[in-house]
């Protein structure tokens, strides 16, 4: 049995040295499969890994999915960097690459318009973060009070500061959804196009809070950096809110969701 | 072909864990290939992810590995949390009761 197919992203055809050496899932070297004016970025797969059971343990396997996920990442953005590019979502694979071919002959004219649409453009992402480092502050004090102590009258002190301390979460939080809404609007309107994705909940996280707003700008290339300075600029104006940016990334929340079969 | 750096530009790290799965479990283009995987039950787990982790080596820096023993997000391995659990939990009581006679 021959290995299975890897697709990353389809894209304009580009001078293959600019991929030399570029390495994909599980250190295997990036092929092109082409079709007129389109090119799929193929790995091949090794057959023991080309079914559904052995690629779903794999990726539910939280560093066997973190190194596909990040392979898959590094190829599309060293493909991105040097061509328009469409981003497949991770774990793309085809039994052979005539197969893969095949997808590029039916989904031609879509793929061609994609790519027109993403063509010189990149993704920027903006999130935002509220602090509550107040209310915990405040927590770690009625903490202090408490311990050891068991009154009824700290009791109802303690009741008493969990309540001011949920409003006051709760008006830190209207207040930073209503500053995301504000910078959203000026962002957008520097972006083609923008797509809000889920908060990220991140207890653990480098970040600097709770995340309030999660969103990705498509722009121009020769802008991204214009978009990150500005908002950047309006995190830096409002003392409620902590701002990220992250990219420019391939233009992945652009693809299009809808399923190509 | 460009150096990955340059796409991440002032960011002097690859990016963040979360932020790639966000992008390449949720987003990209989906194509019917011939071998098909439910992504949804993948991102499902990624949420599960992405409520304790937002970077993995983060988190083994902070000490916190538990996933590597817990079947649902690592290989199987040592089931033993429930049992440990337990165990915790009656030495908490312990503890407490003797806490309680002693201020007593």
């Amino acid at each position: 049995m021959s290995a299975a197919s890897y697709t990353y992203a389809v894209a304009r055809p580009f001078d293959p040295a600019q991929a030399a050496g570029l390495v994909g899932v599980d250190g295997a070297a990036i092929h092109l499969v082409r079709h007129q004016d389109l090119v799929a970025v193929v790995s091949p797969l090794a057959p023991a890994d080309a079914n559904e059971t052995a690629l779903r343990a794999r990726l539910e396997t939280l560093a066997e999915l973190e190194a596909i996920a990040r392979a898959h990442h590094r190829v599309v953005a060293a493909v991105a960097a040097c061509t328009p590019t469409l981003p497949f979502r991770l774990a793309t694979v085809h039994r052979t690459n005539d197969r893969v071919a095949q997808l590029l002959r039916r989904e031609y004219r879509r793929f061609c318009e994609t790519l027109d649409r993403l063509a010189g453009r990149v993704e920027v992402g903006v999130k935002i973060y509220v602090h509550h480092a107040d209310a915990s502050a405040g927590a770690m004090s009625v903490a202090e009070k408490t311990g050891g102590s068991g009154s009824a009258r700290v009791g109802r002190d303690y009741l008493q500061y969990r309540r001011e301390q949920r409003d006051r979460r709760q008006h830190a939080w209207r207040r930073a959804t209503t500053a995301a809404e504000q910078m959203d609007a000026v962002l957008a309107g520097l972006a083609v196009d923008r797509r809000q994705h889920r908060m990220q909940s991140a207890e653990l996280a480098a970040a600097p809070g709770e995340n309030v707003f999660n969103a990705a700008y498509l722009v121009d290339a020769g802008r991204a950096e214009e978009l990150a300075a500005r908002a950047r600029r309006l995190g830096a104006e409002n003392p409620h809110v902590t701002i990220e940016i992250t990219g420019p990334w391939p233009p992945y929340s652009f693809a299009g969701s809808e399923e190509c079969t | 072909m460009m150096e990955q750096g340059l796409w991440h530009g002032r960011q002097d790290t690859s990016p963040n864990l979360a932020d790639v799965l966000e992008r390449v479990l949720d987003k990209g283009l989906i194509i019917a290939g011939d071998i098909k995987i439910n992504l949804l039950d993948i991102e499902l787990l990624t949420i599960k992810l992405r409520l304790l982790v937002a970077s993995v080596d983060k988190a083994k820096a902070m000490g916190i590995d538990w996933w590597e023993h817990d079947p649902a997000l690592s290989q199987p391995g040592p089931r033993q949390l429930a049992a440990e659990n337990a165990r915790l939990r009656k030495q908490v009581r312990a503890l407490e009761t003797a806490t309680l006679k002693a201020r007593r």
